[in-house]
């Protein structure tokens, strides 16, 4: 039964199926906010396909095996996290005692797996998109666990499936999180490499960033992996932020497709309406409102905790 | 960290057309740009004198996608000054009337443009859809989307009638209204005023040295204008405001560009509301009297310079064109200087680039010795010819077939 879940469903299948899916919801959003068609549903599935086939070119002085290796980790870190986020109720598939903690690790492999993979290229182009995901990485990720940290405190658990069920039973509490919801909402746009934080795969200055040397088969799965980091964000955003759950596990699980549909439209909204700012500038967002907006959501938590109590 | 060079094209995602900077980074900072200027040289002025003035004039306006009007407007202002000709009124202010409507669209397709750079693609995806509306204009007065060949020597080729003028009414009111908006995006968006404030600074002083043209030097409140300083068309009867601003930055030129397309919308509608009677063309010679003229004109992108030497035969001696770019190509490497990696592009384009229009010349530089030279017809065939045979590619069985059949 496990392997089943591991690999078809809630796992790895379903998992790519969904990214694929949300993928092409981001694209379509997209396109209607800039008043264009978008693509057919099966887009991404097809540019997948198309990537497939096409040629694998690894740079002369890169790492061959590093090369070829980093886009499976970063897929194997992307798919494990996922099964330690609740989906169709408030408990997940392997939840134990500080997967949040586990969760969030498995999650910064993947732009730790994108700087290998820049700075493995050995271009100009890669190695800088390097660098800028290493320095952006250092401005996102603390208020992103922060954001996070403030309804572990107030449940006193590591774990998301208790955090959702503590919520799930008061869900009231969880207007204390709206400023977390917003540092966490913000904090992804970087995590995700999207504008108005996408200096990392800024198209016009560096072409693709660290992966500008990627292409065919390792490209295809680095792409499946942003992806289903698209799934797994929202995912974690939709157990802990927003406390609606219900008890029968099919319309659980047609909730939990409604609450990703919904940050994700938020999350594309931000990509839509606003103009990339520079990496030092998002250093000093983050570090100067993210990180107080952050505090204050702890604050508040910690503070409400000892009022309850 | 060390001083890393990167180079900017000749391809790159950032360029729409093949030309080469050099960046040298600190980080993430510029220290130092080169711009290698050349890669698109397409030899129109040489081409211009083996044509009579009519087909120069075709080829002329295909100088640029964008401003053809513009160069077409300059040329056949110049060769009907050599010919001692008064253009009918109603063909002047014709002119103005497509030379405002080319404003509009290419001040609009650099707004996407910046968007697209700035990373702000909604921004350039909603602006193209408005650029449309004048297109569609364009095309129902003239015949074409760009390349409009809306003058002859002498006149212009297409009128409006009242329907016409109607429609333009009605589409430039309604551009007018999304104008004000992008106005208000631009000014207000705090996350383009963060990447366009204080970058790039080119200031006064450094604009005037570096001859900076068109919205360029106008953002750094340098205030020219060709329309009010040396009126051609029809702009010494029409009223209107030069827009400058003192940001001196891409913020500024951003600005000064937005404002400028609210003024042009005026301007259209004054000329649609004033636009005398009359013929729209005189005859003109087919060999044009001996004599060198100089002619100006305000391309959207800034001061487009014409000079043609007559020899008194149906072809000119000697055409150059100097297109607002090169004027401005001139203070991209100042501009650079300073500034963050990420801001290159933005600075690159917010002069408005037309590099193709630019490129006249292509130096021949011998890398061990430095030294210029020059290569006759021959002598550059031939190079060609050994340069593909180096390449492994030989053409030497087909020129023979070709020549056994010529």
């Amino acid at each position: 039964m496990a392997i089943v879940q591991i690999l078809l469903f809630p796992g790895l299948l379903f998992l790519a199926l969904y990214a694929t899916l949300l993928e092409f919801f981001d694209r379509k959003v997209y396109a209607r906010l800039q008043n264009r068609k978008g693509p057919p549903w099966y887009q991404p599935i097809a540019d997948f396909i198309k990537l497939l086939g096409k040629e694998t070119i690894i740079p002369d002085d890169a790492n061959r095996a590093l090369f070829l290796a980093l886009p499976v980790i970063a897929l194997t870190a992307v798919s494990t996290a996922f099964l330690s986020v609740p989906i169709w109720g408030t408990e997940a598939v392997m939840s134990f005692p500080g997967d949040m903690i586990v969760v969030l690790v498995l999650l910064t492999l993947i732009p730790l797996c994108f700087f290998a993979a820049g700075w493995n290229s050995s271009s100009m182009f890669s190695t800088i998109g390097a660098q800028r995901i290493l320095t952006q990485l250092f401005a996102y990720e603390v208020p992103l666990l922060m954001a996070i940290m403030g309804p572990a405190l107030m449940t006193g658990s590591w774990s998301l499936s208790e955090i959702a069920a503590f919520y799930a039973a008061n869900p009231l509490l969880a207007l204390l999180n709206i400023p977390g919801f917003v540092v966490g909402i913000l904090a992804a746009q970087g995590k995700l490499e999207r504008v108005p934080f996408d200096t990392p795969e800024a198209e016009t200055e560096i072409v693709a960033g660290a992966l500008t040397e990627y292409s065919g088969r390792p490209y295809a799965l680095f792409h499946l992996a942003v992806d289903m980091e698209l799934v797994v964000l929202p995912a974690i955003f939709a157990a802990v932020f927003i406390p609606i759950f219900v008890p029968n596990p099919i319309l659980g699980f047609g909730l939990f497709i409604l609450k990703t549909l919904v940050i994700l439209f938020i999350l594309t909204a931000i990509r839509a309406s606003m103009a990339r700012v520079r990496v030092e500038q998002m250093v000093r967002f983050c570090w100067t409102i993210l990180m107080p907006l952050a505090l204050v959501h702890l604050l508040i938590n910690l503070i409400a905790k000892g009022l309850i109590a | 960290m060390a001083k890393v060079e990167i180079p900017i094209g000749p391809q790159h995602p950032a360029l729409k057309e093949p030309e080469n900077f050099v960046l040298s980074l600190d980080g993430e900072r510029i220290v130092g740009a080169a711009v290698n200027l050349g890669y698109n040289h397409r030899g129109v002025e040489k081409g211009c004198e083996g044509r009579n003035y009519t087909q120069c004039l075709y080829l002329i306006e295909r100088v640029c996608g964008i401003c053809s009007h513009s160069h077409s407007t300059s040329f056949s202002k110049a060769v009907e000054e050599l010919a001692g000709i008064e253009v009918p009124r109603r063909a002047h202010w014709i002119r103005s009337l497509v030379g405002e409507l080319e404003r509009l669209h290419s001040h609009m397709l650099w707004l996407g443009v910046a968007g697209h750079e700035l990373g702000f693609d909604t921004l350039f995806m909603l602006s193209w859809r408005d650029r449309e509306l004048v297109l569609d204009l364009l095309a129902k007065i003239t015949g074409n989307r760009v390349n409009y060949g809306a003058n002859k020597l002498g006149g212009v080729r297409s009128d409006i009638d009242d329907k016409v003028t109607e429609e333009i009414r009605v589409v430039i009111k309604k551009f007018s209204e999304a104008v004000k908006y992008y106005i208000e995006v631009v000014t207000t968006e705090p996350t383009l005023a963060a990447r366009m404030l204080g970058v790039g600074k080119l200031s006064h002083e450094d604009a005037v040295t570096f001859g900076a043209a068109g919205p360029v030097a106008r953002a750094a409140n340098v205030d020219r204008d060709v329309r009010r300083d040396d009126p051609y068309a029809a702009y010494d009867e029409i009223p209107f405001d030069v827009i400058t601003d003192d940001h001196a930055d891409v913020f500024g030129r951003a600005i000064v560009r937005a404002k400028e397309m609210a003024v042009s919308c005026e301007i259209i509608l004054y000329i649609i509301d004033n636009i005398p009677d009359g013929e729209l063309i005189t005859k003109i010679p087919r060999k044009i009297p001996e004599g060198e003229v100089f002619s100006r004109y305000e391309a959207p992108r800034g001061e487009d310079v014409h000079f043609i030497k007559s020899n008194g035969s149906d072809k000119p001696e000697r055409v150059k064109v100097r297109a607002p770019t090169s004027a401005n190509a001139a203070s991209i490497a100042l501009m650079l200087q300073d500034n963050y990696l990420a801001d290159a592009p933005i600075i690159i384009a917010a002069i408005d680039p037309c590099f193709s229009c630019t490129d006249r010349s292509i130096a021949l530089i011998d890398h061990s010795s430095g030294r210029e030279g020059m290569l006759d017809w021959r002598a550059l065939r031939q190079y060609s010819v050994d340069w593909y045979k180096n390449q492994g590619i030989s053409f030497d069985d087909l020129s023979k077939s070709l020549s056994k059949r010529m």
